[in-house]
């Protein structure tokens, strides 16, 4: 467990965060210059906060009361960069056994085998890093911090430099990561999508400063109301179960307590729980059943709260026994069908609209 | 210039090859020996905050500027039989002053700001981040430095000891000022040709020594083209 209470000023900017993380993974959730990087460079040892402290499992790796500072290479937290900054003159497999070679001997629990199949990387080791595509890079990055046998893992946006094929390949491998290595993994992305599929924990941070600690659903809910998020980035976090599937048109249908939801692909056994991110922005509200309409998923809830601003306003919908939906819609909108609070509305979406980033299925949270 | 074309013209006399062996040697022991710490003083001046940053980097800097022959006589002073360092170190053995190894010190000397130019640019231009992830992997900076750094500079290093080198087989001024012009002690090919041109018809030894070290300093220059084509190869910088 790693536990973070500190304090730094650079600048103008003034960093005052406090934390700790649980198992699996914590995610340090954040628009750029929020501080979340600054954070995560005090954690890894990049730079020393001015007060406060920072421990791993107990011990302090700094302590600016008791005059403790760790250096980077002792602390044996593993950290991948958004770019991989594999060692050019090194061999794929040389760069996996850098971090191994300094770790102590009685430590060395990850096995090199496990990482490279988990990972997929095994046609890669011969090679030379430049050969490799952004995707590869990373991978063998996660690899390689991987196989330090840290004590922490800290991912610095480590999808953000790709392209959405090469995410989608790399989303599964982190949480295989996560299941099969028992390494405890702290996890900083300002990507809503990426954040609500992979973490137990989020941390919201924001102008310095830590705004929720909790589990993700009520952490987007939370973040709807902040005034400084971009209302295009407001989405909602739904818990639906698997249902049916309908291999034929390569559909999975979702049940939910407030209606039915339709998404791409397969989402794995009947019964077994999946997490939906609806982006606000992509919710259509009527006030009668639809019927004769493309949309396939629609669920069936009661107007909780109006916020406007400008000409746009959200719409938040109380479903049955989950987190309100987000929906925004225009003010001129709003006015024609007359919505006001404890309203009855049919929200829909497109199938098409949830990514697949959208869907974690095996990781319903909790565990 | 009467004999040119003559079939002795391209037969080095003894005392020529003595002067190219003699030159080779000085050249390669120069270099060699001040390699450990051009890049120990290049790798500070690229990467460390110190005190005093600026003042050593204007001495490495100084035989560059100053003329050949001051830095010959400065180093007579600290060096030279009679001067500040020269009887103690004497004591110990170690004589400068009209040896070939005192030739081979100015040379080392006025070779090492440009040694220094060339590593040091190459020690800059490396990414940072590939530092900090050698330390975030448990290597020391120490580890960090003899794993990441150094192979990573290697194209400038091997620049910089070229540019050391033919400065070396160059040099003159500094050499003939320090060690004097002894034939088969201190005599290069520089301070030979120099001393053909003193005597009359000394014209086609010294065209010959010309042409002797042309030859040195192409096949360093191509050498070290080859050399770096092939480090930044398997860097992947090209091709």
């Amino acid at each position: 467990m790693i536990e973070v209470d500190v304090r730094k000023k650079v600048g103008a900017f003034s960093l005052d965060v406090a934390f700790a993380n649980g198992a699996g993974i914590t995610a340090l959730f954040g628009q750029s210059g929020s501080g979340k990087s600054l954070t995560l460079g005090i954690i890894a040892g990049l730079m020393k906060p001015d007060e406060g402290f920072v421990r791993l499992e107990g011990e302090a790796l700094v302590d600016t009361e008791r005059k403790i500072f760790v250096p980077v290479s002792r602390r044996r937290i593993g950290l991948v960069f958004q770019d991989s900054n594999l060692f050019p003159h090194l061999s794929v497999k040389q760069n996996l056994l850098y971090g191994r070679w300094f770790a102590p001997r009685g430590e060395r629990r990850i096995d090199f085998d496990a990482v490279v199949e988990t990972l997929g990387i095994g046609k890669l080791i011969s090679r030379s890093p430049t050969r490799l595509s952004g995707g590869e890079r990373q991978r063998v990055a996660i690899g390689r911090a991987l196989l330090s046998c840290p004590r922490l893992l800290l991912l610095d946006e480590p999808l953000a430099a790709l392209d959405m094929q090469r995410k989608l390949e790399i989303l599964p491998l982190i949480e295989r990561v996560r299941d099969e290595f028992d390494v405890p993994i702290v996890y900083v992305s300002h990507a809503v999508e990426e954040v609500a599929r992979l973490a137990a924990c989020v941390v919201i941070v924001d102008g310095g400063r830590v705004k929720f600690v909790g589990d993700p659903a009520e952490a987007f809910n939370r973040l709807a109301h902040m005034p400084a998020t971009n209302r295009f980035d407001r989405s909602s976090v739904l818990m639906a179960s698997v249902d049916e599937t309908s291999p034929a048109y390569g559909l999975t249908k979702l049940k939910h307590q407030s209606g039915t939801m339709w998404i791409k692909g397969s989402a794995g056994p009947s019964g077994s729980l999946a997490r939906v991110i609806v982006k606000a922005t992509d919710v259509i509200l009527s006030l009668v059943p639809p019927h004769e309409i493309s949309a396939r998923s629609v669920l069936h809830g009661r107007v909780a709260n109006i916020q406007i601003e400008g000409p746009i306003a959200t719409i938040e919908i109380e479903l049955k026994e989950d987190g309100p939906l987000l929906a925004t819609i225009t003010k001129g909108a709003l006015e024609d069908l007359a919505l006001k609070r404890g309203s009855q509305v049919y929200a829909l979406f497109k199938t098409a609209a949830l990514d697949e980033r959208s869907i974690d299925v095996a990781n319903a949270w909790g565990d | 210039m009467n004999d040119i074309s003559s079939a002795g013209f391209f037969e080095l006399s003894p005392a020529e090859w003595t002067a190219i062996r003699l030159s080779l040697r000085i050249a390669t022991v120069a270099t060699l020996a001040s390699l450990p710490f051009g890049i120990a003083t290049a790798y500070a001046l690229a990467r460390c905050q110190f005190p005093g940053k600026t003042l050593v980097n204007g001495i490495v800097h100084l035989p560059l500027v100053l003329p050949p022959v001051v830095t010959g006589f400065v180093l007579l002073i600290l060096l030279g039989r009679k001067g500040v360092f020269g009887p103690s170190l004497a004591q110990i053995g170690i004589v400068f002053s009209f040896r070939w190894t005192g030739a081979a010190v100015a040379c080392a000397v006025m070779g090492f700001p440009l040694m220094v130019r060339a590593m040091r640019l190459s020690f800059e231009a490396i990414d940072r981040r590939l530092e900090l992830a050698s330390e975030t992997l448990g290597a020391s900076r120490l580890w960090t430095f003899f794993l990441v750094n150094l192979p990573l500079a290697v194209p400038g290093i091997i620049v910089g000891a070229i540019l050391a080198f033919a400065k070396a087989l160059g040099e003159f001024g500094a050499t003939i000022t320090f060690v004097s012009n002894i034939p088969g002690e201190t005599q290069t090919i520089s301070a030979a040709i120099y001393s053909y041109t003193q005597v009359p018809g000394g014209d086609e030894g010294a065209m010959r020594l010309t042409i002797v070290a042309v030859f040195i300093a192409l096949s360093a220059l191509v050498a070290s083209e080859i050399i770096q084509w092939r480090a930044q190869k398997r860097l992947g910088n090209i091709g």
